[in-house]
């Protein structure tokens, strides 16, 4: 839940009085949580220092008790504007000085009022209703003109997330990635996770999806067993993928290989290469991956799986696929807007062995839903925590380790 | 020569109550009040040796003789004070109106800053404390300190007896500071020790704190006193003051005494 939050002034001899400790203080003391913001200390004894404390706490009532009880010691309620927006003039065009969205929560002022922006996202732009009641985000692409485009900086709050409460791998601030780092606690932790959250989504509570964005490394390394597993014991809920996991994934169902190799002897087959092609093929002349799980060609693994278990899949094309599979969306936008609509009420994000799922994903995603991406490549993990999420835990692994161990947290039997 | 404002108690009384020691039961004696009042400017003129300047009372105005809270003075600069109460509201005017005759560049702050002038308002030549809360307004406090160029330590009053800081903090000429602790919060008295050094503090017992033993006027090395406070009057002798009694109980009544009855012009 998003904090209520005020934002105060104070300014004088404040620190040698201890009267910034003191309304710091009270602010904690009270229950609420303070950012310090634009602390000037005064260069001389006879300067006066200031400091901008943002004050947030969880409830209306609260925060206005806290102003309340720091007000007498001088710290006083800034007076915030309305935020600024103005209509666009042309299809899939921002107005000149539009706001980009980050991945935190966010609020923009309208008449007086902090509104909740909706369908938080980083790299968009933020729609204002006409009626001024409610904000969505909205991509550059999907601007209609006369859309009201919030512009400018004023009237616009933007909330850093608190820590979690949970005091698991995702409750700590860390985004070090290592190769080094003890993959089994944190693993662990991630199956408590999803633990819970299968518990929450057979209830039916908001928030409690988990979705996995895989890569074909996923099949190559071993990990099919594991993640078809995992589907089947209801423990994944969305499916983002491309061409490949879904070709070498019905490869290995109907052949025993993934791109010619037998998964399990190990080496390359005759005519091996041309397995996903016929693969591929035979699912494009049965017309859907759906039916041709329905009519018994393909019969297990991992797509079998989402199409038994209602696993909500988006499969997004690139410029090398063969074929592709029926289903692929080729329109890079399209498949984007697909995938938006997916990540809704996600609470848990998987993002295995895939650079380009990985990263669209992590983009999707608001700062909010703890994620972990697991890559035997670091960079990959790297650039995900560094967009700043607290709850964004990287594993340098291999994709089929990760996913067994995952699997025999939750109860996986070979 | 040390010169002070003070104000003859001719129409003081117990007109309204706006402080805990204010009861309108227990009303002044205007006869002891005079007296009183005429005894402790003699001991000022005739002991202490510094000059008065006394401005004309107001009738209807009994609060005028606590001249302490006209405002505050540097130089030849004075900030007229805003009171938080609309009751002393109309002394502000009169008050202006002295130093202007007198030749002061008078200055205000705006009117929603309360600040009740050198009452809440004093301390050493550099480091200056602010008592805030019970009266004065902690934001006026930063002007202050840009019109006069100094440091303004701002205290929390947490006790309504001690409901301007000069009735519970007294800075001496020596560099020590007469006080009574209980009247601040732990983060005020670690201010307080941060600026002055422990065997500097000397501390009042609550018994004289609430006889007003704070609320002293020091010239030099002399001190004026209210008459009842024994132990405070030692300590100070100790340290090389020379101390002066006054019996000023009809102005306790109010709650102030010496030191609410004048203000320093230097």
């Amino acid at each position: 839940m998003t904090a209520l939050q005020e934002t105060v002034f104070l300014q004088g001899h404040i620190i040698d009085s201890l009267i910034l400790a003191k309304v710091l203080d009270t602010i904690l003391m009270m229950g609420g949580t303070f950012d310090l913001q634009d602390v000037t200390i005064g260069a001389t004894r006879d300067a006066p220092s200031q400091a901008r404390i943002v004050v947030r706490a969880p409830s209306s009532r609260l925060l206005a008790e806290i102003l309340q009880a720091i007000q007498p010691h001088g710290a006083a309620v800034e007076r915030d504007s309305d935020c600024r927006f103005e209509p666009a003039s042309a299809a899939g065009i921002f107005p000149d000085q539009f706001y980009a969205t980050t991945h935190l929560p966010t609020q923009i002022r309208l008449d007086g009022d902090w509104v909740e922006v909706e369908g938080m996202e980083m790299d968009l732009g933020i729609c204002v209703d006409p009626a001024k009641a409610r904000a969505r985000t909205l991509p550059m692409g999907s601007v209609k003109p006369g859309d009201l485009i919030v512009t400018g900086r004023e009237g616009i709050r933007v909330t850093p997330l608190a820590r979690p409460r949970e005091r698991d791998v995702f409750g700590f601030m860390e985004s070090v990635v290592s190769s080094e780092r003890p993959h089994q606690p944190v693993i662990a932790d991630i199956a408590q996770r999803m633990l819970k959250l299968r518990v929450g989504y057979r209830q039916g509570q908001p928030d409690t999806k988990v979705l996995l964005a895989g890569g074909p490394a996923i099949v190559h390394a071993g990990g099919r067993e594991a993640l078809t597993w995992l589907i089947e014991a209801g423990f994944i809920h969305v499916l983002f993928c491309g061409n490949a996991l879904a070709a070498h994934d019905m490869e290995a169902a109907l052949y025993g290989t993934s791109l010619g190799y037998g998964l399990t002897a190990g080496r390359s087959v005759p005519h091996g290469h041309e397995h996903h092609l016929r693969t591929i093929n035979r699912i494009r002349a049965i017309g859907s991956i759906h039916e041709a799980v329905r009519s018994g060609v393909i019969t297990e693994g991992i797509m079998a799986a989402c199409v038994r278990h209602d696993v909500r899949m988006v499969m997004a094309g690139t410029i090398r696929d063969d074929g592709p599979l029926p289903g692929v969306v080729t329109d890079s936008m399209q498949a984007q807007e697909a995938m938006r609509a997916e990540v809704q009420g996600v609470g848990l994000a998987l993002l295995v062995a895939s650079t380009l799922h990985a990263i669209a994903t992590g983009n999707l995603l608001p700062a909010s839903v703890p994620t972990v991406c697991v890559d035997v490549n670091p960079s990959v993990p790297t650039k995900l925590a560094d967009r700043g999420s607290f709850q964004a835990v990287g594993l340098v692994m291999d994709a089929a380790s990760f996913l067994k161990e995952l699997a025999r947290e939750l109860g996986w039997r070979l | 020569m040390s010169r002070l404002l003070v104000c003859p108690p001719d129409h003081f009384q117990i007109d309204y109550e706006i402080n805990p020691w204010m009861r309108r039961e227990n009303a002044v004696l205007p006869s002891h009040a005079v007296n009183q009042w005429q005894t402790l400017m003699h001991v000022l003129e005739q002991d202490v040796g510094v000059g008065l300047e006394r401005m004309l009372s107001v009738p209807g105005l009994p609060d005028l003789v606590f001249t302490a809270n006209a405002g505050v003075v540097a130089g030849r600069r004075v900030v007229i004070s805003r009171f938080r109460y609309p009751e002393r509201r109309r002394e502000e005017v009169y008050f202006a109106q002295w130093f202007r005759e007198h030749g002061y560049e008078v200055l205000t702050l705006e009117k929603s800053l309360y600040f009740e002038g050198a009452g809440d308002l004093l301390g050493f030549p550099d480091t200056w404390f602010g008592g805030y809360r019970q009266r004065s307004d902690i934001r006026s406090f930063p002007k202050l300190s840009e019109i006069f160029q100094r440091e303004i330590i701002p205290l929390e009053l947490i006790d309504g007896r001690f409901y301007h800081l000069d009735t519970c903090f007294c800075p001496l000429s020596g560099g020590e500071l007469l006080y009574f602790p209980s009247a601040f919060d732990a983060y005020g008295l670690a201010a307080i020790a941060q600026r002055i050094p422990e065997e500097q503090r000397l501390t009042v017992p609550e018994d004289e704190a609430i006889r007003f033993a704070c609320n002293a006027v020091c010239v030099g090395k002399h001190i004026v006193i209210p008459a009842g406070c024994p132990q405070t009057t030692r300590v100070l002798q100790d340290r090389g003051y020379r101390t002066h009694d006054v019996e000023l109980g009809e102005f306790m009544k109010s709650g102030g005494a010496a030191k609410c009855l004048t203000l320093a012009l230097d």
